[in-house]
């Protein structure tokens, strides 16, 4: 089965906390720490395992500028086989329609039966794997937490839904699905295994590469745009305990007896 | 502007969602003088029920009646939309399992914007809609335009809009079903099977009092000790968020939230859970939060009723030690 997997470089939040700038353009971007979406690492993994029980091979790709690089590298050192960058200065500002357009170029390229994508990457969207599944005209399923290959035509997927519960589906090949975060364990990927691909060449396509005309990506082709960050005015928010830690802990444990925490 | 607005409305055994009402809500701060109209897609008495249910807040309900959508499949779904809807309309549906199935995809169908995940409108400028959304996991809020000039797909956050219960609609119910299925039945490629429900665990968190609830600020396996501890010194038991489920620290039966379970205690303690809405979305009848996280500005201060800013793995043991102390 030949696998294309959609990775995205983005601030990692449980090494950061994210701050706004000064005039809410952006965030504060210096020291941050990035690393590949969480999800995107589950949906290599899953990649990875299908390759190792049917055979095939597994495509990482990135749109993003030289820094994104990095983390299809990373993958690439988790077992992918191949890896690809998008980058162009017309790919810049695109919206999640503008990156489906962009991928979408790169799958056209290829021949492949399955393309994952995460459920979801840092602004929560959930987005450009509904997208390209509806630009090729190809099925979707969204939140897969468990997937079997039937056969080279058919998979089995289910779908989380409320409650944890799945949906079971059987879907036709070539497909795009979205990957859940649960549906396996990530394998872990030391520096000796960093260091193994350090000098594989990821092969860079820009726009002229894939056939995009720039207007159709980025700033302009784009119709959702972000203007500004801010800080949501917090209603009433909580009341935050002050003092020693002793002193918190005692008033802590006077208002759960008061609510009934303590047995 | 005279866009016409569609709300996608789920339901299950013949209620329709929260979502329904609160999207009647959006969809008037959206565009006060749109015609608001409802879709509903299932089959037999409860899709009836549902319409009829819904006639009274949306002045028109358009009906879609198939037996192959007793289960309504996303895929399926989206080809007869595509089909009915009109050109350049705004379709509403919620942020949630089943619209992210659905949503982006239809946007492109329809050649239409996408704006996933809004939690507020702030007005319509030039053909543009103003939008407030959240990133990295409600860390931070943004503004967003978003050109609807040609139609667009919006999901809601559940929740994020205020129900409206006036239901003075007194709508009428067409049924779409013929134009629907025009040209067959769409979608074909993939196939719903089954449900398969969830693993039972060993406790049934719906039912405890208080909870003491474990998020990834806990960092390690071996420091859920100090929790559990926690939870017995208080007669408390252990739930988490997702990321420990999915380390497979904790069963999946111990889950809060949208895709766990939908707890209601009197008391609940929130110990690193940064406070996604998928995770406060399981957090139901009103309980008093307590939430210990070292980060001051985590989205969970916003819904405690009383934060405590700091290292859970400094504190939670102190914490413990002093109630057991007390009791003796
Ligand atoms: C469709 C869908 C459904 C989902 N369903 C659910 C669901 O049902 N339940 C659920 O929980 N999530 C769900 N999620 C995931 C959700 O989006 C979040 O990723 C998740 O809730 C984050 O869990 P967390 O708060 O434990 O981790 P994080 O967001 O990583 O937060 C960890 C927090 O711990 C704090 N922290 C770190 N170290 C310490 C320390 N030593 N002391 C004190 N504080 C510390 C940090 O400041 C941070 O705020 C779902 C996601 C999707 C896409
Ligand atoms: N710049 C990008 N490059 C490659 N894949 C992306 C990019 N942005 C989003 N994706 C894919 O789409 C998924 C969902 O992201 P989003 O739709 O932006 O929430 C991610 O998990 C990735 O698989």
């Amino acid at each position: 089965m030949e696998i294309l997997v959609c990775v995205k470089r983005v601030p990692d939040t449980s090494e950061n906390e994210i701050e706004i700038n000064k005039d809410g353009s952006d965030i504060e971007r210096d020291d941050l720490v990035y690393s590949v979406n969480e999800w995107d690492n589950y949906a290599v993994e899953e990649a990875i395992q299908i390759r190792d029980n049917v055979g095939g091979s597994v495509t990482v790709v990135s749109v993003g500028d030289e820094d994104a690089e990095e983390v299809v590298r990373r993958e690439m050192a988790m077992g992918a086989d191949k890896g690809i960058l998008l980058s162009d200065n017309a790919f810049e500002g695109s919206d999640g329609r503008g990156i489906a357009n962009i991928l979408k170029a790169e799958v056209a390229k290829g021949e492949y039966d399955l393309v994952l994508t995460g459920a979801q990457a840092d602004d929560g969207a959930g987005q450009v794997g509904g997208m390209l599944a509806a630009m090729l005209d190809w099925p979707y399923a969204s939140l897969v937490n468990s997937l079997e290959v039937v056969d080279d035509k058919t998979i089995k997927v289910g779908r989380e839904i409320a409650g944890g519960n799945l949906e079971m589906n059987e879907i036709d090949l070539p497909c795009v699905l979205s990957i859940q975060t649960g549906i396996n364990e990530p394998r872990y990927v030391g520096i000796r295994g960093i260091r193994k691909v350090a000098s594989i060449d990821i092969p860079v396509h820009g726009a002229g590469d894939l056939g995009i005309t720039p207007e159709a990506v980025g700033e302009s082709g784009a119709k959702v745009k972000r203007i500004d960050y801010f800080t949501p005015e917090l209603g009433e928010g909580a009341e935050i305990l002050e003092g020693s830690t002793d002193e918190i802990i005692e008033k802590l444990i006077e208002l759960l007896k008061a609510k009934g925490g303590i047995k | 502007m005279t866009q016409p607005v569609f709300a996608y409305i789920v339901y299950e055994d013949g209620v329709a969602d929260d979502t329904a009402l609160e999207m009647l809500t959006a969809a008037a701060k959206l565009n006060p003088d749109a015609s608001i109209s409802a879709i509903v897609a299932g089959s037999g008495a409860g899709l009836d029920a549902v319409c009829n249910e819904i006639a009274a807040s949306y002045a028109q309900v358009w009906k879609i009646d198939n037996e192959a959508l007793a289960y309504v499949n996303a895929e399926v779904l989206r080809g007869m939309l595509a089909r009915i809807l009109p050109q350049g309309c705004i379709v509403l549906a919620a942020h949630d399992h089943f619209g992210m199935d659905l949503a982006a995809g239809l946007s492109n169908k329809l050649d239409a914007a996408y704006l996933p995940d809004a939690v507020d409108f702030e007005g319509i400028e030039n053909g543009k809609l103003k939008a407030v959304r959240e990133e990295y996991g409600g860390q931070v809020s943004t503004h967003v335009l978003c050109d609807i000039s040609k139609g667009a797909v919006v999901t809601l956050r559940p929740g994020s809009f205020a129900p409206d219960e006036s239901k003075s609609a007194g709508g009428q119910v067409l049924d779409k079903t013929a134009d629907a299925m025009e040209g067959g039945l769409p979608g074909g490629a993939r196939r719903f099977l089954e449900v398969v429900a969830a693993e039972v665990g060993d406790v049934d968190i719906t039912k405890s009092e208080i909870l003491v609830s474990v998020g990834r600020g806990i960092e390690d396996e071996d420091n859920l000790e100090i929790v559990s501890d926690l939870a017995e010194a208080m007669g408390a038991d252990v739930s988490c968020s997702r990321p420990i489920v999915d380390a497979k620290w904790l069963e999946k039966a111990r889950q809060v939230g949208t895709s766990g379970q939908t707890v209601k205690p009197k008391v609940y303690l929130a110990l690193g859970i940064s406070g996604s809405f998928q995770h406060i979305g399981g957090i139901k009848g009103a309980p008093f939060i307590v939430a210990i996280n070292k980060n001051s500005r985590a989205p969970i201060f916003q819904i405690a009723d009383v934060g405590i800013v700091d290292d859970i793995l400094d504190f939670v043991p102190e914490l413990t030690d002093k109630i057991n102390e007390i009791k003796g």
